[in-house]
């Protein structure tokens, strides 16, 4: 199953490389990673998503937490939760297509962020399921370059991770 | 207040700390901390011919003593050299903080000279690691070092410093801070309460309980409590390689260790079973054997100071997370509120049927032979006769580490020092230094073979230097023998590249480095000769023991099978 594990760590320099190493070392698996820091210098937030046994994810959790730097832990999907992903994507717009493309966009949501006489660059945000269904819709062929933030989320109502 | 360069604060941080003993080895990186340290008096540098045997050294220290073992290891060879030590260490779970020397901060990222990336090749295998940023840092550090490696699971904590942190020219103020806080470590202090009593009752109604104890309790300083639970219970206690000592090992309730060479009554009543008790325990893959056929009528009860190892291989229906000796002090208070006792009948006739396992003759048979030939395992017992099983032992990998466990009956914690986890070749030797530095009036040998002796045999020169009698017990049988055992058993008797020609005259070799030698080769010469390098409290002796080439270690697990699957001898099989 996918999970979304969101954690606080300090903001220091090979911190990252901790949480990183611990994936590959134990031969976990990453789906997608973002990291920034938070309102607090001191702190990051890191989210990420993975896929694996509740076994993996329990063993997953519970070495992440053992990492002296890992400074709290929660998994998102345990509970409701707002899940985002951004996407900028750079399609081919010309000729008839080039409106069917601008609906589409509007169909989802979207927002033209830049536009050259052959092509718009679209930006574009929510779930995984949402941008891949975007890219579908268009079609590979117009696909010029993708890029993603990778999964960030917060869970809903009063929950929340600070110290 | 005072004003110290980083040098001298690197110095002073870890007299502050109380650290008596530091393994090393000097380089560039390194010279403003050496510099400083000579003008120190309190502490005791030793100075080994290579860094990984300065790892080993306090290494052996720590498990030992329980305390952090120190390495001063240079930037580059060195500290790659200290890498194997702290893999060791990290696999067993011991305390151990390495300041490693690091090329100036303002040359890192330019692949200087001997510059190598130390936090980042050393990040698998430690507990934490820092790397200096402003040489005010440095106390703090230390500190913060110590705190991780000894608390929680222990482990090894790499402290790098770049060479520009240590200059002797810039001073900053020294404060030792008495106490450190990390607001994202917080070890387990107390287990669950409720668990524990759930545990309790469990032991009580167990039928067939079995107490399955491991590195943990020794780490954790928990035999006490353990063998008065055991008592209470009249539960017999197998102990892993790691948890040897743990509990008394010439004591009834003790049916030897389970796993690939454990003990046949254990590893039958590990199957048997109807509760297990795994105290610090965990479950490494050389005692469960087939994970599926694990223990197939066992409810798990699982105390573990460590999260991540509980349910990791074995899943637990009684996790508990906490300190061993805490847990297991509030385990004796849940029993004595509780004032029930296991039905008695249940208990003996459990007994009845280990007792039917264990036989009359030694819990780990062996063929004698004809007598014209030194078998391993006749070395271990005449060791352990001649040591009064009182001694520290250590020992290097493979067949003569399986005799060791199996033969000689470790009745305290804390004395039998060997590389379980990594399974490190040229740990015992080094191991049997650190040892002997901090208690010399101890007895401490190292039972080895002259393929590990040879990893770290260049550490003669150090014990001649520090004057460290320790006794080295080489089982010489001229080939790899646990490689040469399993060539045996699956590779049809092709020895690819398990013997050693061209082996050095090791009699000629210690008296070289100014030591003692012994060459025995006689089955009536072994025990006299033991006597005589025994004797000898003031020499290090090495006695080289001509033993049998043919010789396998068991039992023998069968791969994947159940616990109680197991090769007994050659021929036979359970």
């Amino acid at each position: 199953m996918r999970h979304i594990i969101s954690l606080l760590m300090e903001n220091e320099p090979g911190a990252l490389s901790r949480v990183i190493g611990l994936f590959s070392q134990r031969n976990y698996n990453i789906e997608s990673l973002t990291v920034a820091a938070t309102e607090d210098p001191t702190l990051s937030r890191l989210t990420l998503t993975t896929i694996g046994k509740e076994e993996v994810i329990e063993q997953i959790t519970k070495n992440l937490n053992k990492l002296i730097e890992v400074v709290k832990l929660v998994d998102l999907t345990e509970g409701s939760h707002v899940e985002r992903e951004l996407m900028l994507i750079k399609v081919k717009a010309s000729g008839a297509q080039r409106a069917e493309i601008k609906r589409t966009v509007d169909i989802f949501r979207g927002q033209i962020v830049d536009v050259t006489p052959t092509l718009y660059t679209v930006q574009l945000t929510g779930t995984t399921d949402k941008l891949d269904s975007f890219i579908q819709a268009i079609g590979t062929t117009s696909v010029m370059e993708v890029v993603r933030s990778g999964v960030t989320g917060i869970s809903r109502g009063d929950k929340v991770l600070t110290l | 207040m005072e004003l110290l360069s980083g040098a001298e604060m690197v110095v002073r941080s870890l007299r502050d700390q109380g650290v008596k003993y530091i393994y090393g080895y000097p380089g560039g990186a390194l010279l403003h901390i050496y510099d400083a340290l000579f003008k120190e008096s309190e502490l005791v540098h030793v100075l080994v011919r290579h860094e990984q045997a300065a790892t080993h050294m306090a290494d052996g220290y720590a498990r030992a003593t329980g305390k952090a073992g120190v390495v001063l290891v240079t930037s580059g060879p060195g500290a790659t050299n200290a890498i194997t030590g702290i893999a060791t260490a990290h696999m067993d779970s011991i305390p151990m903080v390495v300041i490693s020397g690091q090329v100036a901060s303002t040359a890192v990222g330019t692949d200087a000279f001997q510059e190598t990336d130390m936090i980042g090749i050393s990040r698998p295998i430690v507990k934490h690691s820092f790397i200096v940023k402003h040489p005010s840092e440095i106390p703090e550090i230390i500190r913060k070092a110590f705190y991780i490696a000894e608390s929680g699971r222990p482990g090894p904590v790499v402290v790098d410093i770049p060479k520009d942190m240590t200059n002797l020219v810039d001073k900053y103020e020294y404060n030792f801070p008495k106490k450190v806080k990390l607001r994202s470590y917080a070890p387990a202090t107390r287990g669950h309460s409720g668990q524990i009593r759930k545990a309790a009752e469990m032991l009580i109604e167990a039928k067939r309980p079995l107490l399955f104890a491991g590195g943990g309790v020794v780490l954790g300083h928990a035999s006490k409590q353990l063998t008065e639970i055991a008592q209470k219970l009249n539960m017999p206690v197998t102990t892993t390689l790691m948890g040897l000592g743990a509990y008394p090992g010439a004591d009834r309730q003790f049916v030897g260790m389970p796993g690939m060479h454990g003990s046949y009554t254990a590893n039958l009543a590990m199957h048997h079973c109807d509760v297990l008790f795994a105290v610090g325990a965990r479950f490494d893959d050389r005692v469960v054997n087939g994970v599926a056929k694990f223990c197939p009528n066992a409810k798990i009860i699982h105390i573990d100071i460590d999260p991540a190892t509980i349910s990791k291989v074995i899943k637990a229906d009684i996790p508990i997370v906490g300190p061993v000796d805490s847990v297991l002090n509030d385990m004796l208070a849940e029993l004595k509120d509780i004032n029930t006792l296991p039905v008695p009948e249940v208990v003996s006739s459990w007994w009845k049927q280990i007792d039917e396992w264990r036989g009359q003759g030694r819990l780990y048979p062996y063929d004698e032979g004809d007598g014209n030939i030194i078998k391993p395992q006749a070395v271990i017992e005449a060791l352990y006769e001649v040591t009064k099983g009182d001694a520290y032992i250590t020992s290097d990998v493979g067949q003569h580490q399986m005799f060791a466990a199996q033969y000689y009956r470790f009745d305290k914690p804390n004395r039998w020092i060997n590389s379980g986890g990594l399974g490190t070749m040229g740990f015992g030797f080094p191991a049997a230094m650190g040892i002997k530095l901090s208690f010399p009036e101890e007895e401490v040998a190292c039972v080895t073979g002259e393929g590990s002796i040879q990893m770290n045999i260049q550490e003669l020169s150090t014990c001649l230097q520090y004057d460290l009698p320790v006794k080295i017990v080489n089982l010489n049988n001229g080939a790899l023998g646990m490689v040469r055992q399993w060539q045996d058993m699956q590779y049809n008797s092709r020895y690819s590249h398990s013997y050693m020609e061209s082996l050095p005259d090791f009699v000629k070799l210690v008296e070289s480095y100014g030591h003692v030698g012994i060459r025995v080769t006689e089955p009536k010469d072994l025990k006299p000769a033991l006597e005589k390098a025994f004797a000898m409290k003031d020499r290090l002796v090495f006695l080289d023991i001509q033993v049998d080439t043919s010789e396998h270690v068991y039992p023998m697990q069968i791969r994947d099978g159940a616990m109680r699957d197991m090769w007994l001898s050659k021929t036979e099989r359970t």
